[in-house]
């Protein structure tokens, strides 16, 4: 068991792309770390060189006390779940899981009992005798953690290990992960672009994008406060609203109207002129069941193009016009979010019980203490709450490419 | 429905008999006699009294010459086969795995010696032999034998290496396997039947060669089996002994239907990928 | 970044190992490279050089610098058109029969369930068998003494010598080089329709093609490059026939093949210069070859490697 501390980590390969460029975590004992973000972000890449697999080209890579920056995979005594599970196709599932421990010549008596009692944990037992090539998704990835917890490793290491899976046995497996470590107590570092399997496994997420740390907090903190744009509309599903913006006292301009916001979140935006207004779904609700929360919030009336009905929620979505200076920006925040640059439009969250209709106009609340300002040249957000924010990075370094 | 499955099942006893009457031909020429033959007996099976039991085998193995093909033919073809897989095993890892300048070139070369006349080359080679002294040797058939089979092997190979989860070495090394232990313990399981496929196509290669056989031996010193049985003339040049021949045909075909009994799978998997993929 | 994608990555970068790897690679597939040249580029540049003499192995003394003139007395030989012609001929009636039926059984085995294994192993018995030996079956079940081929056949006459003429001996000849290579055609085939996605051939079904639609406008264009790949291989192959022809006639009734013309000048009649010069115009006439079906058929070789 031990700490995971990058310092300054670099990544430069031969054509001078820094995949990784200075990045810097500590990850505590026992804790459970998600690198995330969208595809190219660096975070497989940093995952291969805290066990070994790639070569750190500056910066310090220490595990517990040791830096282990010359050593080779097998002096690091990490254990690692591949996203492709890696398993010997030639091996059974017993000898698949026994593997490290051959390797480390460990007695029959007690590698016997390991392999047991791992494969209890994981439900394998009546498998043992199989070879991979007979198992399903999910009993492939049962055994690709039965590889990694038979051994006494100072930490785990997973590589997207759920994306082989379908939506059903991904829920399963999360949980199963999340039980797994607390109850080992193990250190853990995993990678994924799922912002849900980041929201829902970490202790703290760090959100990567081309190889640079944007945010490196508490799910929660990144919900409630994200350092920029990026990590705004990575964090949430369905995204974060993207609005154009000017603020004019404590009131917001919107497209669709002037919402109130609170007078200290106005201060920090005045005279910026056009900015970048961030609204989650869920702080929209359908006006005539807000009623009680009306006073802190303002109304607008809009015309609603679609509605997707899903029995405890509604989605409604608003089409607008975006001005030419702020589309440019949402489309590279598009882009940079592996998504498509579709349409601009307003997607709110409704009460299941709404019964707001497909080409109506809808009287919308939106809740003015929830709107964030983003400053649409650095993508950085204006309103944040730093005390409560984790670490934020992306931002200033940004600043000069956005 | 049920005209497609009639169909299907015509189509197989169509292959069956493609495949096999043939064989049924030249194993029931085998069994008739010398006498019957020289007087002439057409006909698929051998006619009554016409039979020669095992008498042609028996007259076939007692033939020095035949026993010297044989054994020929497998010591040639057995050497040639291991050292052509070693040297190709080598190049198709080269090629599945490692990005190197000249990579093209070596499956350009591959390529054309596949399509290469072999015949043209027989007369340098023939010269070149006698004047270093390798015409009529084991190593003067061995050495053209692991060049031709090469372009094959190489092929075959490099496509089951790159079918091979690479990855997993990697996981093997954090596993705790050194390179060495990673390369034994998982790419050698897993890299071993497709060298042995390949083995087996450079092995049918080697035992079919004709025109090297016959081009670059001048007696039973290292004459093949596919030269010897067209060299056999018997008793009578005018009038072939078709059921010793028959016979020496059979026992040199015994090798090749046993490997396809045992290997099948592995040939038709090396026979794809080799050419169509490869 | 996938960790799949991340090994290729790391080729594209760090020169130092980048290099390490480059040296390495070439290291290893050196042996194999001057293996292969060793006995086909030297001979082939020394076949060049000896076909410019007039160099018989019976009179080493005799033999003299004469340009091109071998060259010249082959081109202007009939002999010479003629043996290529039916060897052109061989080959375009071989590799047009095999496709056809090559095509029929890798159907065939396609759609194969029971006795699955039982098929492949005997599709590999001709493939598997010497081409000497399958000469000899082939010569023996079409000779008027002993085979029963004239039998079987009904408008053939008992006593019908198929080695007597050049037309019977070249069906013969063929009958037995289609006969020993259909398989291999047909198990290239095999791998290409497995290629066609059952999905595809469902949707043309729903989209109303007959059977014969879906062949000729969905089986057969997705499986193009199987067949090109195939057709290219075995009609190389089939140019350079030779075993066949040197079992069943010798050569005789002017069943000579371009190969055999070759062999015969060469290590029968000794005339190394002669010989020489014919292995030169038989590479040459291989290369054209290759280049015709590569160009008439845009084969895409490429495709062909890497699959």
């Amino acid at each position: 068991m031990a700490a995971i501390t990058m310092n300054h980590i670099v990544k430069q390969y031969g054509d001078g792309f820094p995949a990784v460029n200075d990045i810097s975590i500590d990850v505590a004992d026992g804790e459970f770390m998600i690198l995330v973000g969208p595809s190219g972000c660096g975070k497989s890449t940093l995952l291969r060189m805290i066990v070994g697999l790639e070569d750190i080209t500056s910066g310090d890579m220490m595990i517990g006390d040791r830096r282990v920056n010359d050593l080779a995979p097998r002096d690091r005594n990490l254990a690692m779940v591949f996203q492709n599970y890696a398993l010997y196709p030639h091996l059974t599932v017993y000898e698949n899981i026994a593997f490290p421990l051959r390797l480390a010549k460990t007695p029959e008596a007690e590698l016997d009992k390991l392999v047991r009692d791992a494969s209890a944990t994981l439900e394998l037992d009546e498998h043992l005798d199989r070879k991979p090539g007979n198992l399903s998704g999910g009993q492939r990835q049962r055994v690709a953690m039965g590889r990694a917890i038979v051994r006494q490793s100072d930490a785990f290491l997973f590589d997207e290990p759920l994306s082989n899976l379908d939506a059903k046995l991904r829920g399963q497996m999360r949980t199963e992960i999340a039980r797994l470590q607390k109850r080992l107590g193990i250190t853990t570092v995993y990678v994924t672009h799922d912002q849900t399997e980041a929201m829902t496994l970490g202790d703290r997420v760090a959100v990567l994008k081309r190889g640079i740390l944007q945010q490196l907090a508490t799910p929660r903190e990144l919900y409630e406060n994200p350092g920029n744009l990026f990590v705004a509309g990575f964090i949430g599903s369905p995204p974060m609203n993207f609005l154009p913006a000017t603020v004019k006292g404590s009131t917001v301009e919107l497209p669709f109207g002037s919402v109130e916001i609170p007078a200290e979140r106005a201060e920090r935006a005045a005279g910026r002129g056009l900015l970048i207004a961030g609204i989650r779904p869920e702080h929209f609700e359908d006006a005539s069941l807000a009623s009680d929360s009306v006073r802190t919030g303002s109304t607008f009336s809009a015309k609603v193009d679609a509605v997707e009905w899903l029995g405890n929620e509604t989605y409604a979505y608003l089409p607008f016009e975006a001005p030419a200076e702020v589309r440019a920006q949402l489309e590279q925040l598009e882009k940079d979010l592996d998504g498509e640059g579709l349409r601009t439009q307003l997607v709110v969250s409704l009460d299941g019980s709404s019964r707001i209709a497909e080409g109506q106009d809808a009287e919308i609340w939106v809740d003015g203490r929830r709107i964030h300002l983003f400053d649409p040249s650095t993508g950085e957000n204006l309103t944040v709450d730093h005390e409560h924010a984790g670490r934020i990075l992306g931002a200033e370094v940004n600043s000069g490419k956005a | 429905m049920m005209k497609n499955r009639v169909g299907t099942i015509i189509g197989c006893l169509l292959i069956l008999v493609w495949c096999l009457l043939p064989v049924a031909w030249i194993i029931s020429l085998s069994f008739k006699s010398e006498a019957a033959i020289t007087n002439g007996s057409p006909g698929f099976f051998p006619a009554d009294g016409g039979g020669a039991g095992w008498d042609n085998y028996v007259a076939v193995w007692d033939n020095e010459q035949f026993r010297r093909a044989i054994f020929n033919s497998i010591g040639i073809s057995l050497i040639a086969t291991l050292l052509s897989v070693i040297v190709a095993t080598l190049a198709a890892y080269a090629i599945a795995r490692l990005e190197f300048r000249g990579k093209k070139a070596v499956l350009t070369i591959a390529l054309a010696i596949a399509m290469f006349p072999v015949v043209s080359l027989v007369g340098p080679l023939f010269d070149m032999w006698r004047a270093i002294g390798l015409y009529d040797t084991w190593p003067g058939l061995i050495i053209p034998y692991m060049s031709f089979t090469l372009p094959l092997a190489i092929w075959t190979l490099s496509a089951f290496f790159r079918e091979i989860p690479w990855e997993l070495e990697q996981a093997a090394q954090v596993d705790g396997a050194t390179s060495w232990q990673a390369f034994r313990k998982v790419i050698v399981p897993l890299a071993a039947p497709g060298v042995f496929t390949a083995a087996i196509l450079t092995f049918f290669f080697a035992w079919n060669d004709f025109v090297f056989g016959i081009s670059l031996t001048s007696t039973e010193n290292a004459r093949p089996i596919p030269a010897s049985l067209s060299f056999f003339v018997g008793a009578d040049p005018f009038n072939r002994p078709a059921s010793l021949l028959a016979a020496g045909a059979v026992i040199a075909t015994i090798p090749i239907i046993v490997i396809v009994l045992i290997f099948q799978r592995k040939i038709v998997a090396g026979l794809t990928s080799g050419a169509v993929k490869g | 970044m996938s960790a799949v994608a991340a090994p290729a990555k790391r080729r594209s970068g760090m020169s130092e190992r980048a290099r390490a790897e480059n040296r390495l690679g070439q290291k290893l597939v050196a042996p194999a490279i001057v293996l292969m040249l060793l006995v086909t580029a030297f001979p082939m540049l020394r076949a060049i050089y000896l076909s410019t003499f007039d160099y018989a192995l019976t009179a080493p003394e005799e033999r003299q610098f004469i340009g091109l003139s071998n060259y010249l007395t082959a081109l202007t030989d009939p002999l010479f058109w003629q043996t290529t012609g039916v060897t052109v001929l061989y080959m375009v009636v071989t590799v047009t029969i095999e496709l056809v039926i090559g095509f029929i059984f890798a159907m065939v085995m396609h759609r194969v369930v029971f006795a699955r294994g039982v098929i492949r192993t005997s599709i590999l018995v001709p493939y598997g068998i010497i081409t000497v030996v399958s000469g000899f079956a082939w010569q023996f079940a079409f000779s008027f003494q002993n085979g029963f081929v004239n039998g079987w056949l009904p408008f053939v006459g008992d006593d019908f010598n198929w080695f007597g003429q050049t037309g019977s001996a070249v069906v013969a000849i063929m009958v037995s080089e289609i006969w020993k290579t259909t398989p291999f055609m047909s198990l290239l085939l095999l791998a290409g329709l497995a290629q066609v996605s059952d999905d595809m051939i469902e949707a043309a079904k729903v989209d109303g093609a007959t059977w014969t639609q879906r062949l000729t406008k969905v089986i057969l264009p997705n499986m193009r490059a199987a067949i090109m790949v195939a057709v290219l291989f075995r009609a190389l192959d089939a140019y350079r026939i030779f075993d066949n022809i040197f079992v069943m006639t010798s050569g005789a009734v002017r069943t000579e093949s371009i190969s055999f013309l070759t062999y015969r000048q060469t290590i029968e009649q000794f005339q190394l210069g002669m010989g020489s010069a014919l292995s030169v115009l038989l590479f040459l006439s291989v290369l054209v070859v290759a280049f015709l079906i590569v160009r008439l058929f845009r084969v895409d070789l490429a495709q062909a490697r890497q699959g």
